[in-house]
């Protein structure tokens, strides 16, 4: 008598339903490499392996396929691991440490020595047919040209000035044409398409939200994913005439900030812009929470949901009012919660997986160069 | 005195460059029974010691960030596998052995992107890598593309169903209650005419 296999293979063959022989010689393979057959039976499948060459492939086959898919699970296993191990590296400030940079004016002599030869021989040129031509520069004249700039200086202020009035009217004029919002906060672009990153506790209960830019533009925006125990909420704009940002300025950081380290936010306390200064002045937040940080810093209402960075211009956490207590006395969701929240988006939500930039182009700028760089990325919110 | 000095700047800029890299870095035998012992702490202690001084090659010739993490990451796989086959001898430094494999992996990657200038900055010692060494490494990812895409193409209940019963070793009857089949030969026939699939998908890619 062959082995049961055998008689499967034969009685499905009569029936004509080859999947189920297929299934059914696949469960006796299985059994038999799992070692589940008793005695008699495992002698009879190896008998049939040895006289049927078809069976024996499939036996090897299917051996090979299952320790490659299991095989290919530990390598995803390991490569999650190594993942979250190298999220918590602090990649830019290493890179920063690391780079071998020349000395600045060989590179930019690198760089630009074709156009710095190419000025300088202008230069000369154009100086020598100066003094062909006037004979010589009188202090006169001199002083005159130093008022003259001073002059049209004066103008472009003035231009300046009367633009910045006009500005402001535009701005008046749209916020009174029925843009009749309850309440104000900040947010900032975690991607250059449109998610903005704010706190729950300014949405909640928001029947609509919009946001608002640096140059007084307005856009539609939804709510697209919250995390109220973490007091994190992610906006997307949805406005049709809202066209992409620039590439984000700043970076986010995993890893815990330092103590005592400088720190900024920007944001729309009271409505208006302002910037502000601080320091971290603990890792703790409330009775030793690791949720935020306790920042020194003279924050406002308004400036729930405004980027904290740090001094390099990494985003460290989100400014939060709500937890503020006593006078001075600050705190901040660590940027490590917002990345979490960033990761648990729904896939099914977003047109696209969220990549966040991962290249700091503030770093090493000044506080005004920052913030002029990073300002156009933050916006406020406005609740409905 | 003159002398004195210039040893002090020396080792200063070497203090630099190198501090991330000295900072608790585990013994070799540590990081080997680690890996053996499927220690996490181990393999964190691993990562972090050497990171620095992968990112440190990549960045100064022609790569970033993003790069050094790809290479980096293949060379401790590598390593791991071969700790795990039970096929590695220290014959050098872990960390010579590690710097020799990024070193050995980048160089190919930029060959194949045509940014390989002919030369390669280095910062470390290394040991010549055999072919072999990451050509076995370059098959078996081959492999996992071909499964990783065959999985996606088999969709769902499929793919879940694969991965609980073949790959996290889940009972039947744990995923009977998932998919809710109501017995447990309905969710025997579905799991076999998964893996057929599967199998199809995966060997009909070239």
């Amino acid at each position: 008598m062959p082995a049961e296999a055998e008689e499967i293979v034969f009685s499905a063959k009569i029936i004509g339903d080859k999947e189920m022989t297929d299934n059914q010689l696949l469960e006796t393979i299985e059994r038999y490499l799992n070692g589940e057959m008793k005695a008699d039976e495992r002698k009879k499948f190896e008998l049939l392996r040895k006289e049927n060459a078809e069976v024996d492939s499939k036996v090897v086959e299917h051996k090979l396929f299952l320790s490659l898919l299991k095989q290919y699970g530990e390598r995803v296993e390991l490569e999650s691991r190594l993942n979250a191990i190298h999220d918590e590296i602090d990649v830019h400030t290493l890179k920063e440490d690391l780079m071998v940079h020349p000395i600045w004016i060989v590179q930019f002599w690198r760089n630009h020595h074709s156009k710095i030869s190419v000025a300088a021989s202008i230069g000369i040129v154009a100086f020598l047919c100066t003094m062909w031509f006037t004979g010589k520069l009188s202090s006169n004249t001199n002083s005159e040209i130093i008022g003259l700039k001073n002059k049209v200086n004066r103008l472009e202020g003035s231009i300046t000035t009367q633009g910045r009035r006009l500005n402001a009217i535009n701005s008046e004029k749209s916020k009174t044409a029925a843009d009749k919002y309850s309440a104000t906060a900040t947010g900032f672009a975690i991607t250059s398409d449109g998610l903005i990153a704010t706190n729950y506790h300014v949405v909640e209960d928001a029947s609509a939200v919009s946001v608002q830019n640096a140059d007084g533009v307005t856009y539609k925006a939804e709510v697209l994913y919250t995390e109220p125990q973490h007091d994190i909420a992610i906006l997307k704009i949805t406005d049709k005439s809202f066209q992409k940002l620039g590439t984000v300025p700043y970076t986010f950081k995993r890893a815990d900030g330092a103590l005592a380290e400088q720190i900024s936010t920007y944001g729309y306390p009271d409505g208006y812009p302002s910037y502000l200064p601080g320091s971290l002045s603990s890792l703790f937040g409330q009775n030793g929470d690791t949720l935020h940080y306790k920042i020194t810093m003279p924050i406002n209402p308004g400036n729930s949901g405004g980027p904290l960075w740090d001094s390099r211009g990494n985003v460290i956490g989100i400014t939060d009012s709500k937890e503020a207590h006593f006078e001075g006395e600050h705190f901040a969701i660590k940027a490590k919660y917002l990345l979490d929240a960033i990761k648990n988006i729904p896939a099914d939500s977003l047109e696209d997986k969220v990549v966040l930039n991962k290249k700091n182009t503030l770093s090493g700028l000044s506080e005004t160069q920052k913030t002029a760089k990073a300002k156009n990325f933050v916006f406020m919110v406005k609740v409905y | 005195m003159g002398y004195h000095l210039w040893i002090m700047v020396l080792s200063n800029e070497d203090n630099r460059v190198s501090k991330h890299l000295k900072d608790s870095a585990p013994t070799d035998s540590e990081v080997i029974l680690g890996i053996l012992n499927n220690s996490e702490a181990a393999l964190k202690k691993l990562y972090t010691a050497y990171f620095p001084m992968v990112l440190q090659l990549i960045i100064n010739n022609n790569g970033d960030a993003d790069d050094a993490k790809d290479i980096y990451q293949e060379a401790i796989i590598v390593l791991y596998n071969k700790v795990k086959a039970g096929d590695f001898e220290l014959s050098s430094k872990l960390k010579t052995y590690i710097y020799s494999i990024c070193r050995r992996l980048w160089l190919k990657r930029l060959t194949q992107i045509n940014r390989y200038g002919g030369d390669i900055r280095d910062f470390q010692e290394f040991l010549p890598i055999e072919e072999e060494e990451v050509e076995q490494h370059n098959d078996r990812n081959v492999q996992f593309t071909k499964m990783e895409s065959a999985l996606k193409l088999l969709g769902e209940p499929c793919k879940t169903i694969m991965e609980d019963f073949y790959i996290h070793n889940r009972s039947m009857q744990d995923i009977c209650e998932r998919f809710g089949y109501t017995n447990a030969d309905n969710a025997k026939t579905q799991k076999y005419k998964c893996l057929q699939r599967l199998k199809k998908l995966f060997f009909q890619q070239k």
